[in-house]
């Protein structure tokens, strides 16, 4: 083994790669945002047992839970376009990532709520709450904090997921790396560095996560 | 008035209530006692609309409680409601379970609500324990909370479910205390309770309930001391032994 590295041509390039590592932290965090309001909703849907609802539901949530992330990506990019509809790579990947986080998440929420004894929705009605004030006052708030951490862990999933973006040619992470790499050929480093990259964006992430747990959660459930 | 009139209820093939009647004017105290499964939590869940009837009639101030028209939250609040097995809000201090009705519900401002909640926390006892999160008390003072929770709703009415059965022993008398409490300001109050002695000191009425009828109905000094019905007397025999 004599590969010699040279490290000068990445770091010539950082500024770039910072430019990809933040439209990965960008299109992932939109992606949960977006996937956890869908991700209520569906599980709300499949608990109600109310067609045509809880079969909407349950299709999304089979599909994004078992089929690759890469059909997802390509279904988005290539599919729509061959309905006309012509999405951006970053649109393209932001769906893909959304249709599966809803599902992952949808699956997650449902074990939440269902692990909420029923006496906290009767007691909370008894107040005089509605529907919508039981969810948002007390079943919600109680619900996230028992799935918190799965949550987090979605989050890393559609982190790392959107390197896939590298293959609809999307300016995220993975795909400026691919693109530096083809030019200078240093392709080791470059992977190397994002590597670090990748990690250093997810531990910032879940560093941040239970950061945010401490103040969000006080009591104890 | 809480009036229910032939009321029958079913969970499938399961009928539990087999046509009850009952009246509860204002200001009285009605105790129901009766064995385990003889439909006494089903009938004050069917009072408060949390669980539907199949058949007669429940009227809350001549309000037709199960009627489609009806709005169930706004009746609710009328109807203060404490469980058997304490629920307080795990998520929430002590003062914000009860401040959180008068302000979501009742859409009272943030500052009055908390006044109202410190109110009815003291009035209960628990008025060192505002910033405590629930799950840190023991059970007695949990069910106190949830009383004082369901009276910052100020309703006219309280319905109790067992509210000492599942606590310790050396528990039972603080929260009987705080039911003797209310019955002093007037509450109109349903109260379903194994706490036999304490029935008799407090009811205008005693109901005795067997496999979801009502096989003795009034005066406690009546069906508790002096029962007409075989069925009463072999129940009240057994639990005062
Ligand atoms: N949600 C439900 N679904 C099906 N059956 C139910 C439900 N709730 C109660 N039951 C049944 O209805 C019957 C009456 O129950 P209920 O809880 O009203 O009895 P209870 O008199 O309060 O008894 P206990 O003293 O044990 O609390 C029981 O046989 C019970 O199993
Ligand atoms: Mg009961």
């Amino acid at each position: 083994m004599n590969y010699e590295f040279h490290w000068n041509v990445v770091f010539q390039k950082m500024p770039e790669l910072l430019q990809g590592a933040f439209v990965t932290l960008h299109v992932s965090v939109l992606s949960m945002v977006l996937g956890i309001v869908i991700a209520v909703f569906l599980a709300i849907a499949k608990m109600n047992n109310k067609p045509p609802f809880n079969y909407m539901a349950s299709t999304w949530i089979e599909i994004a839970r078992n089929t690759p992330a890469l059909f997802q990506i390509y279904m988005a990019y290539f599919g729509l376009g061959a309905f006309g509809i012509h999405l951006s790579p970053y649109m393209a990947v932001l769906c893909a990532l959304v249709f599966i986080n809803a599902g992952y998440l949808a699956e997650t929420f449902r074990g939440g709520f269902q692990s909420i004894p029923d006496a906290q929705y009767n007691a909370s009605k008894s107040l005089g709450m509605t529907n919508f004030q039981t969810y948002r006052y007390i079943i919600l708030p109680q619900m996230f904090r028992r799935i918190y951490h799965p949550m987090t862990n979605q989050f890393v999933w559609a982190i790392l997921m959107s390197s896939l973006g590298i293959l609809v040619g999307m300016n995220e992470l993975s795909g400026e790396t691919q693109r530096f790499q083809s030019l200078s050929f240093r392709t080791l480093e470059f992977f190397m560095v994002t590597a670090v990259l990748y990690y250093i964006i997810t531990k910032f992430v879940l560093l941040s996560a239970a950061l945010i747990s401490k103040r969000l959660f006080r009591g104890e459930i | 008035m809480i009036k229910v009139q032939n009321v029958r209820k079913s969970f499938g093939d399961l009928e539990v209530l087999k046509g009850i009647d009952l009246e509860v004017q204002k200001g009285e105290v009605l105790s129901v006692i009766g064995g385990s499964g003889s439909g006494k939590s089903t009938l004050l869940y069917c009072i408060n609309a949390i669980e539907k009837i199949q058949g007669g009639k429940i009227f809350v101030d001549d309000i037709d409680v199960h009627a489609k028209a009806t709005n169930k939250d706004k009746l609710r609040q009328k109807l203060g409601m404490v469980f058997q097995q304490w629920n307080s809000f795990p998520h929430m201090t002590v003062l914000e379970n009860v401040a959180l009705g008068p302000q979501v519900v009742k859409k009272i401002a943030k500052e009055e609500a908390i006044e109202i909640a410190r109110k009815e926390l003291e009035h209960v006892g628990l008025g060192d324990k505002f910033d405590v999160y629930p799950t840190k008390m023991s059970g007695g003072q949990q069910q106190r909370l949830a009383i004082a929770r369901a009276l910052a709703m100020k309703p006219d009415y309280m319905l109790f479910d067992e509210v000492t059965s599942a606590l310790d022993p050396e528990l039972v008398g603080e929260v009987l205390d705080t039911l003797r409490l209310l019955r002093e300001d007037g509450m109109t109050m349903i109260c379903v309770t194994h706490e036999i002695a304490f029935a008799r000191e407090v009811s205008d009425q005693v109901a005795f309930f067997n496999q979801g009828v009502i096989d003795e109905i009034g005066r406690p000094e009546q069906v508790i001391s002096n029962p007409q019905k075989e069925t009463t007397q072999s129940f009240l025999s057994k639990v005062l032994s």
